[in-house]
This record gives structure tokens, C-alpha cells and sequence, in this order.
């Protein structure tokens, strides 16, 4: 069953009370009110809510003050503001202190209901994906792994099939899709998770290098080798080693590897001394281990060794319901990184991002958003943050150019829960106008359904 | 059944009479009870907010409540001015949830508010869903997500236009046990 949400109305007016708390009855909601900011301190004290309505002006604590005090000790209750004198000032500053959003009394109808009915849906996806963090409630460290999309989700039950075993493990995808962080994940649940989690980027060092880099050196080893060294096998001792870009190792040092996967003893380069580290090994490509096996790339032997567990990534393309979480988080990121208040996203904005393909997948997302926060006004990131980004969409199958109008408009009704208003303002016609269309074309509700 | 036994339909001021019958007789349909009409009579002048140049909705939606206009049973009262509640810019209609009484207003539900040419079908159309609406919300029914369900909230009248004049499934079962 489908909660209630709740909804607190603070206003030292009566009849401003009675108004929305008759108009969000009639929407479903439940609704309690509060005369001034001190009761409404002490509702909040009491039980909780999902939304806080407050006008900012009542005697005694203001509504900004108010704000600031629930966002201190209930900062996930959405907090929108009233305001009968709007100024920039005044907004901004709520804003900056954390409100969801303001409006101007009196409100136009459609405002209202858009922006309890917004705030009411990033409500019900922060308790989705809530509910499915508890699902995998016995996943540590597994707070940047976001997504509520079912390819998500299955990745986060196979790290927690995966993690307490000893198993070798390939994780799989392209670029930027997060395979470390899944690494990470599966060393934090492990039983080894006390123990180091080691990670070498393999695609980066050159052989003899990577040979250093991996098993040591002793003093002398080579010109400049002026101590001995720990290599990342022994570092790794009773934690787990992460090898990226395992593809790109050279046909010798597959040799070793596979040599210390079998032995789990090594001897540093220039030494003599054979040392034991009990590691765990976790791998990760964007290649296709499978075909370089079959092109004698890479060798079949390690591949079956590495290749216990596979864990493959979807790229962000594939997942892209995940993008408004994962925008979400690394706004939060990069906001408190920055030093800056929180900044909204405009929903024309995160279409965007939706309708990106994202090559670079999460690493892309990630980049855009911080830079959006960079240059954006501090307020919303809008549109206009991610100039340069170009993203070819797929062209249709030709069709007529009426047909093509009707399509498109029949999607933004659909969208917009056939709100005329919204869909209008979104087509940047008319109310009239979209209303003669429907006409034209003989669009209703029901075929939509 | 509950103790509910019709439907009285109070209008304030003008009315032409086929407006006033035909909503009557949708309205009769639709919750399957019988309706009365009569008139009621208010000094709207006491409603009326010159700041706003609107008449107060909440004020309006009390006042006849407390008239006492019918023993028992629903009552919608209907007027054909400008309402509003303190803080929206305008309603076209309101009602007490689960309660006895409704309001609806005719003002903004024609065409010719709206720059367009006058079309007194439209108009009827939209005061019948309008009206339906909400007495639905005194039968406790609650707004409607389904596009075409008479208690989906309209903002507009548009979105009035948009869905049809009866309940859904859904909000009809729910209406059943009270005189369905």
C-alpha cells in the first residue's frame, strides 16, 4: 500500500491554513498545520513530515530561521517556502539555506500542484532506492554504487554473492562505468575487508615497470633503486589487489602472473628471496578477455584463472534511469566539495542528460555535473552548463512530417499526464494552439494508455 | 447506504434554466441519487475582496454550509462569479472532504474568459464535470491520477475539457457505499 505523504503548513494566517489544508485533502494528502514556526518546531519534534509549506513571514522565528533549524537536525524533510513579497534576496537566501523551492502568494493552481507533485516524486525515488539499498543491507562501502535500475540492483546482489568468497573476479565494461568502485565494493563486504585494498592500474606502466610495481624491487635492482621496495602482491598481503585494465599486460607478464596466481609467492625484481602474500585478486577490463583469448592475445590459461566471477557492467546508455539518482549524488559531491549550497537541476536539464549517449558513462556524468557546478549561477544547473556537448540522436524512420507532429506531441501529453498547461509550455505553443492540435489529431488520454 | 439521501443543487444568483437542469440531471446520473434544485440567497457583496476584485471561496463555501438548506444529503451551491481562496489565484470550485457541502462557479468556465469564442455546450459540459467533481470530494473522494476520471484536479479549463464527466472504476468503487 502506497503511503501517505504528509505535509506541514506553517502560516500565521488563518484563512492561508484552511486554504491548503482543503486544497491538499482534496489531493490525498495528509495534512496538519502550524500557527507559527515554535509549534511547528515541535510537530516536527513529535512525528515527521515529508513537506514543510512555510511562509517565511510570522511573528516571532521567521520561516528562514525555521528552515534553518530543520534542515539542522530533519535534513531530508523538502522545505518550500511562501513568500507574499518576493524578493531575489529572500529566495536565494532560502535556497542557499536548503529549501526545496518558493513561491509567491497567492499561487497560481497549476504552480502548486507542479511543485508539491515534483517534490512529492523525488520523495518517492529517494525512498525507492532507499528501500533498495536495505535490500543489500548487509553491503558496506557501496554508497557510490548508485542506481535503483534492475541492472543495478543485480550487480549489487552479485557483489554480495561474490564478496565473501575467495573467488577471482573479472569485472567487465567500458570505460567510466564504475568497475573499481565495484572492486571496492567487493573488498569492503570480504572477510579480507581489514586488509588493504590495493589497486594498480596495469594500463598505465610499461612491463618493466609494472614488474616493479607489482613484486618489488631490492635495493640496487636497477639505476635509481636505492631502497628496497615492497611490491603490490606483498602490500596486498590478507586484502585483495585490483589489476585495471588487465588487458593491456604484456605475454611475459601474463607469465608471472599466472605463475604467482598459482604459487601466491613471488621474489622482488633483483632479489632472491621468495616471499608468500595470501591475496585476493580482482581484474578489470573494457576489452573482450573471450576474443583476445581466442586471437592468442592474451593467455587462455589466465583467462580461466581470472575468470571465476564475471561482473559486467551496463554502460550508462543502457541505464539511463539511474541518471537523475547519479546527477542527484554528484551534485551533493561536488557541492559540499566546493563549499557551495546545494544547487537544483532544471528538469529541461536532466532530459538533457537523459538523452545523452554518455561514451565516457558515469565518469562523463560526473565530469558534467562539476563543471556545470563551476560555471553554472549557483542556483540550478540549467541547459546552458554543458555547452560543447553534442549528442547525435538516432533519426527516426521517415515518416510524414504530421505524423512526426503528432508523435511528438502525443509524447510530451503523455509526459506531462496530459497537464495542457505543462505540455504547452513545453512545446512552446499555446494553450489554445495544443488544444486545436489534440483536436486535429484526435488524441485522447485513453490510446495513450 | 449512508444517510445520504439526494443531492441539492443551490444556485446564487443567475442561472439560465437548461444550465441548471442539465447539470442537475448529469449530476442525478452520475451518483445514481436523486437531485433538487433551488434557489439560495446571499448578499455576495459580503464575499466580495475589492483588493482581489474576487469573491472568497472559503467564506462562500462556510457560509453555506451553515444555511442549512437541506435536512439531509449533499448540498453543491452554485454561482457565477469570480472565487478564489486566500492563497491561489483563483478556484472553480470547492468542496468540504467527506463533509455536505461543495461549491462551483461558472465564472471562469467559459470560453470567452479566455479570449475564445463563446461555445455554451463547452460551458455546460465543463459545469457538469465541475459540479460532479465536487461532490465527489463530499462523498470523500479524494483527487484521481486516471486522465479521463471526473475527480482528476484541473487547473484549467483545459484539463477540465480533457477528461470525461463520470468516475472511474476505480473512484466509482469507492463512491459505491455511499449510494451507488
Amino acid at each position: 500500500m502506497v503511503r501517505k505523504i504528509s505535509i506541514l503548513i506553517v502560516d500565521d494566517e488563518e484563512s492561508v491554513r484552511d486554504s491548503l489544508y482543503n486544497w491538499f485533502i482534496e489531493d490525498g494528502y495528509r495534512v496538519e498545520s502550524a500557527e507559527n514556526a515554535k509549534t511547528a518546531l515541535n510537530m516536527l519534534e513529535a512525528g515527521s513530515f515529508d513537506i514543510v509549506l512555510a511562509d517565511i513571514k510570522m511573528p516571532g522565528m521567521d520561516g528562514l530561521e525555521m528552515l534553518r533549524r530543520i534542515k539542522m537536525h530533519k535534513s531530508d524533510t523538502i522545505v518550500i517556502v511562501m513568500t507574499a513579497f518576493a524578493t531575489v534576496d529572500t529566495a536565494v537566501k532560502a535556497l542557499k539555506d536548503g529549501a526545496y523551492d518558493y513561491i509567491t502568494k497567492p499561487f497560481d493552481p497549476d504552480d502548486l500542484t507542479h511543485l508539491i507533485r515534483n517534490a512529492t516524486k523525488q520523495i518517492a525515488l529517494e525512498e525507492e532506492n532507499e528501500t533498495l539499498r536495505s535490500q543489500v543491507a548487509s553491503l558496506e562501502n557501496v554508497e557510490d554504487l548508485i542506481g535503483t535500475s534492475e541492472a543495478m540492483q543485480g550487480i549489487l546482489h552479485e557483489i554480495e554473492s561474490v564478496a565473501p568468497t575467495q573467488s577471482s573476479v573479472i569485472i567487465t565494461g567500458e570505460s567510466g562505468t564504475g568497475k573499481e568502485l565495484v572492486a571496492r565494493a567487493i573488498h569492503a563486504n570480504s572477510p579480507r575487508k581489514f586488509f588493504p585494498f590495493v589497486s594498480v592500474h596495469c594500463g598505465a606502466l610499461t612491463e618493466s615497470l609494472l614488474e616493479s610495481e607489482l613484486f618489488g624491487h631490492e635495493k640496487g635492482a636497477f639505476t635509481g633503486a636505492m631502497y628496497n621496495r615492497k611490491g603490490r602482491f606483498e602490500m596486498a598481503d590478507n586484502g585483495s589487489i585490483f589489476l585495471d585494465e588487465i588487458a593491456t599486460i604484456s605475454t611475459k607478464m601474463q607469465v608471472e602472473l599466472l605463475r604467482v596466481l598459482e604459487t601466491k609467492t613471488f621474489i622482488r625484481v633483483g632479489g632472491n628471496k621468495e616471499i608468500s602474500s595470501d591475496f585476493r585478486v580482482i581484474c578489470a577490463t573494457n576489452k573482450d578477455l573471450k576474443s583476445l583469448v581466442e586471437t592468442g592475445t592474451f593467455r587462455e590459461d589466465l583467462y580461466y584463472r581470472l575468470n571465476v566471477v564475471n561482473i559486467h557492467l551496463p554502460p550508462l546508455r543502457e541505464r539511463k534511469s539511474d541518471i537523475p539518482l547519479l546527477a542527484g549524488y554528484f551534485i551533493r559531491k561536488y557541492c559540499t566539495q566546493m563549499n557551495k549550497p546545494l544547487v537544483a537541476i532544471d528538469p529541461a536539464a536532466l532530459k538533457k542528460l537523459q538523452e545523452f549517449d554518455f561514451p565516457g558513462n558515469i565518469r562523463e556524468l560526473e565530469n558534467m555535473i562539476e563543471r556545470a557546478i563551476v560555471v553554472g549561477d549557483g542556483k540550478k544547473i540549467t541547459v546552458k552548463d554543458f555547452p560543447g556537448h553534442k549528442n547525435q540522436p538516432d533519426l527516426p524512420e521517415t515518416e510524414s512530417l504530421e505524423d512526426a507532429e503528432k508523435n511528438f506531441i502525443r509524447q510530451i501529453l503523455l509526459k506531462y499526464e496530459w497537464n495542457i498547461s505543462r505540455s504547452a509550455k513545453a512545446l512552446k505553443v499555446d494553450r489554445v494552439t495544443l488544444y486545436n492540435k489534440i483536436r486535429k489529431y484526435g488524441l485522447t488520454p485513453e490510446d495513450q494508455r | 447506504m449512508t444517510d445520504t439521501q439526494g443531492i441539492t443543487l443551490v444556485s446564487f444568483g443567475f442561472f439560465g434554466k437548461e444550465i441548471l437542469e442539465k447539470t442537475a440531471e448529469a449530476v442525478g446520473q452520475e451518483f445514481n441519487l436523486p437531485v433538487m434544485m433551488r434557489e439560495g440567497h446571499l448578499d455576495l457583496s459580503e464575499y466580495f475582496d475589492p483588493v482581489r476584485r474576487q469573491y472568497n471561496g472559503n467564506l462562500l463555501l462556510r457560509k453555506v454550509d451553515s444555511l442549512s438548506l437541506s435536512d439531509t444529503g449533499k448540498i453543491l451551491g452554485l454561482f457565477s462569479v469570480d472565487l478564489f481562496i486566500p492563497i491561489l489565484t483563483y478556484i472553480f470550485g470547492q468542496a468540504f472532504l467527506n463533509g455536505r457541502t461543495g461549491i462551483a462557479s461558472l465564472y471562469r468556465l467559459r470560453n470567452e474568459k479566455y479570449g475564445m469564442t463563446s461555445d455554451d455546450e463547452l460551458t455546460l459540459a465543463r459545469f457538469k464535470k465541475e459540479s460532479i467533481h465536487e461532490l465527489g470530494h463530499t462523498f470523500g473522494l479524494i483527487h484521481c491520477s486516471r486522465p479521463e476520471c471526473v475527480m482528476r484536479s484541473s487547473t484549467y479549463v483545459e484539463d477540465i475539457d480533457l477528461k470525461e464527466g463520470h468516475f472511474c472504476m476505480a473512484c466509482r468503487q469507492l463512491l459505491s457505499p455511499a449510494g451507488q
